[in-house]
């Protein structure tokens, strides 16, 4: 076995001039070569392969602008969550108590719209706000035991998802409520624009879209790759990391009391036993689409397309007849399959070399293989 | 204090505008610790800190860098999933004007432009500007710390060992920068083991032993052998 070299290192040392001309720095890669590697493209084919595959199935069924509507449609309320949990995650942290806080924050929604009572705009907008609140207020003591108190966010979230569904309960009697203003399920329940397309939908994609632009062009969403990808050097250079951490847990807890009141007015119930696999489901989905729980990378774009898999395997199992427990399975799989692609990127980079593309790596099928062949 | 040990005991340090000094000393003799202290990261239990001959309490990094004084450490402290201009202006983006800067909307463009301007100016072997700098090369990455910190910079930059990880040419071109940021008028501190180094960059050399001052030397009196003696205790010239 030959010494390993930096191919790098050893072009940086070579002739290359002292003074260095503009014209030197590598022209920065296209549109298109960008796309074809990032991850969350690559999943996306993946997605389209599915979609592909079902339609041929079952044309007639699956390929369908009511169902895909119907998918749309199931994956909203996670789409909400998942905006929040990309943030957390690209941070290095992780967030397990969503479920339980967006029951909570239904529930003691409801219980104020129903003592105030009425079926009006009015209601509904202060049982809103009550919601958003109350995630709201748990986020932040996710944030401040996880930035101030050093507790794990693992450990601290875990504690947080038992202690917000045990209010819950406690302040219902463990009795779901089912009684919720009626222009709240008319409207983000079952209402539509333009028709069809389904309000929670339009909202997710509100909530997707402002999710992606601040990530993407905000000092906000610099801050929160700099905190993921290094802690200690972002404090160094002045990120106020603590202020940075709890604001995202306190984003994270605002979303999953959004999603609150959308699942409220979407199934009119405060479902609490309906949410226990609701944060892993999310978490999952934010793998899948290239975020890295090793903090310091990730999209929003990602998610969503990470959403859509498990989405789509379900819904094409049951119209195709195939037992709908194979998309346990198939998400299963395709999450481990997401996370090892990470963790042999992450070795790559730390290499020195040029991450390997997932493509690359599957068609040509030399998974550790390269570096050696190319030291011999 | 690090618990019971006394890391820096009567370490007097001075530097002054234009001038590279060289900070030496054996391992632990307290050379990090005392460049902490004087960046804002470490709070000093006892002495006194003065700049520009008033008394300061650097308490805080970014009260350090709004003075105008920089620091390379020695793990460079660059976030490596970012790229070379992320990690440039991390911490001091240059927003936009209005409502889009108050939304949190950056000038990407232009910090860009001015990362692509100083990279070049210091002859930093920068390749890429989009690429992560966790996947470029020691001396890359060492290129790119050097080279935020100096612009940074307007009164004092410190430098922990910034030719740690470099080959041949880089290093040339670290001592070059060094002196380029000094005929700016700019204090630089030098850190390094390697006395060839400290012998051709620097103007001034401090020696430090087991956290205290030992000696204050022209670099152009003195030699190898005796920056040696002094580090490792085989002379003693008393404590300067």
């Amino acid at each position: 076995m030959s010494t390993v070299e930096n191919p790098v290192e050893e072009s940086s040392q070579g002739a290359g001039p002292v003074q260095q001309d503009p014209e030197d720095f590598e022209s920065e890669d296209g549109l298109v070569k960008r796309l074809f590697k990032a991850q969350a493209f690559q999943i996306l084919l993946v997605l389209l392969v599915i979609i592909a595959i079902f339609s041929a199935l079952a044309p007639s069924t699956f390929a369908t602008f009511g169902n895909m509507r119907l998918i749309i449609q199931n994956a909203s309320i996670l789409a909400v969550l998942g905006v929040g949990m990309t943030y957390v995650i690209i941070t290095a942290g992780i967030d397990l108590s969503i479920g339980s806080v967006l029951v909570f924050s239904g529930m003691v929604s409801a219980i104020v719209m129903r003592s105030i009572g009425g079926d009006g705009w009015g209601v509904a907008t202060i049982g809103i706000v009550v919601a958003i609140l109350c995630g709201l207020g748990w986020g932040l003591i996710n944030g401040v035991l996880i930035a101030k108190a050093k507790v794990p966010p693992l450990i601290v979230t875990l504690g947080t998802l038992g202690m917000s569904l045990g209010f819950a309960q406690i302040i219902s009697g463990g009795i779901d409520i089912r009684e919720v203003p009626v222009v709240l399920s008319d409207s983000i329940g079952y209402g539509n624009v333009f028709g069809r397309v389904p309000i929670l939908s339009v909202i997710a994609l509100v909530v997707v879209v402002i999710g992606a632009i601040v990530l993407r062009f905000t000092r906000f969403g610099r801050y929160t790759y700099a905190v993921g990808s290094s802690e200690e050097s972002a404090r160094r250079v002045g990120v106020k990391v603590d202020r940075h951490l709890i604001t995202v847990y306190a984003l994270m807890g605002g979303l999953s009391g959004l999603a609150g009141i959308l699942s409220l007015s979407q199934f009119g119930t405060t479902a609490v036993a309906g949410q226990s696999a609701t944060n892993l489901n999310v978490i999952a989905a934010v793998v899948i689409g290239g975020t890295s729980l090793f903090g310091g990378f990730g999209t929003i774009f990602g998610t969503v397309v990470g959403l859509f898999i498990p989405a789509v395997l379900q819904d094409g199992f049951v119209i195709t007849g195939v037992q709908p427990f194979w998309q346990q399975v198939a998400v299963g799989a395709v999450l481990i399959g997401a996370v090892y692609v990470d963790q042999t990127r992450r070795a790559s980079a730390l290499r020195g070399g040029k991450p390997q593309s997932l493509w690359r790596r599957l068609v040509s099928g030399k998974l550790h293989l390269t570096n050696e062949k190319s030291g011999e | 204090m690090f618990g019971h040990v006394r890391a820096l005991d009567n370490a007097n340090f001075d530097l002054y505008a234009g001038e590279v000094t060289a900070l030496i000393g054996d391992n632990g003799a307290g050379k990090s610790t005392l460049i902490k202290a004087l960046s804002g990261n470490l709070d000093i239990d006892s002495g006194e800190i003065l700049f520009d001959g008033k008394e300061v309490s650097l308490t805080d990094p970014a009260q350090a860098r709004a003075m105008g004084i920089e620091t390379v450490y020695q793990d460079l402290a660059l976030a490596p999933h970012l790229d070379p201009v992320e990690n440039m202006y991390l911490g001091r983006e240059i927003m936009h004007d209005g409502l889009a800067g108050f939304l949190g909307f950056m000038k990407t463009r232009k910090m860009r432009e001015e990362s692509r301007a100083a990279f070049v100016e210091l002859g930093a072997p920068v390749r890429s500007l989009t690429s992560p700098v966790g996947s470029m090369s020691g001396g890359q990455r060492q290129a790119i710390a050097i080279a935020r910190a100096v612009s940074w910079a307007n009164r004092v930059v410190f430098l922990d060992e910034p030719t740690a990880a470099l080959g041949v040419r880089q290093t040339k071109n670290v001592l070059e920068t060094i002196r380029k940021v000094r005929d700016k008028g700019v204090a630089v501190v030098f850190i390094s083991h390697v006395m060839p180094q400290v012998m051709e960059v620097s103007d001034r050399i401090q020696v430090l032993r087991l956290g205290t001052r030992v000696a204050t030397l022209q670099a152009s009196q003195t030699s190898m052998e005796e920056l040696v003696s002094l580090m490792t205790g085989a002379i003693d010239k008393g404590v300067a």
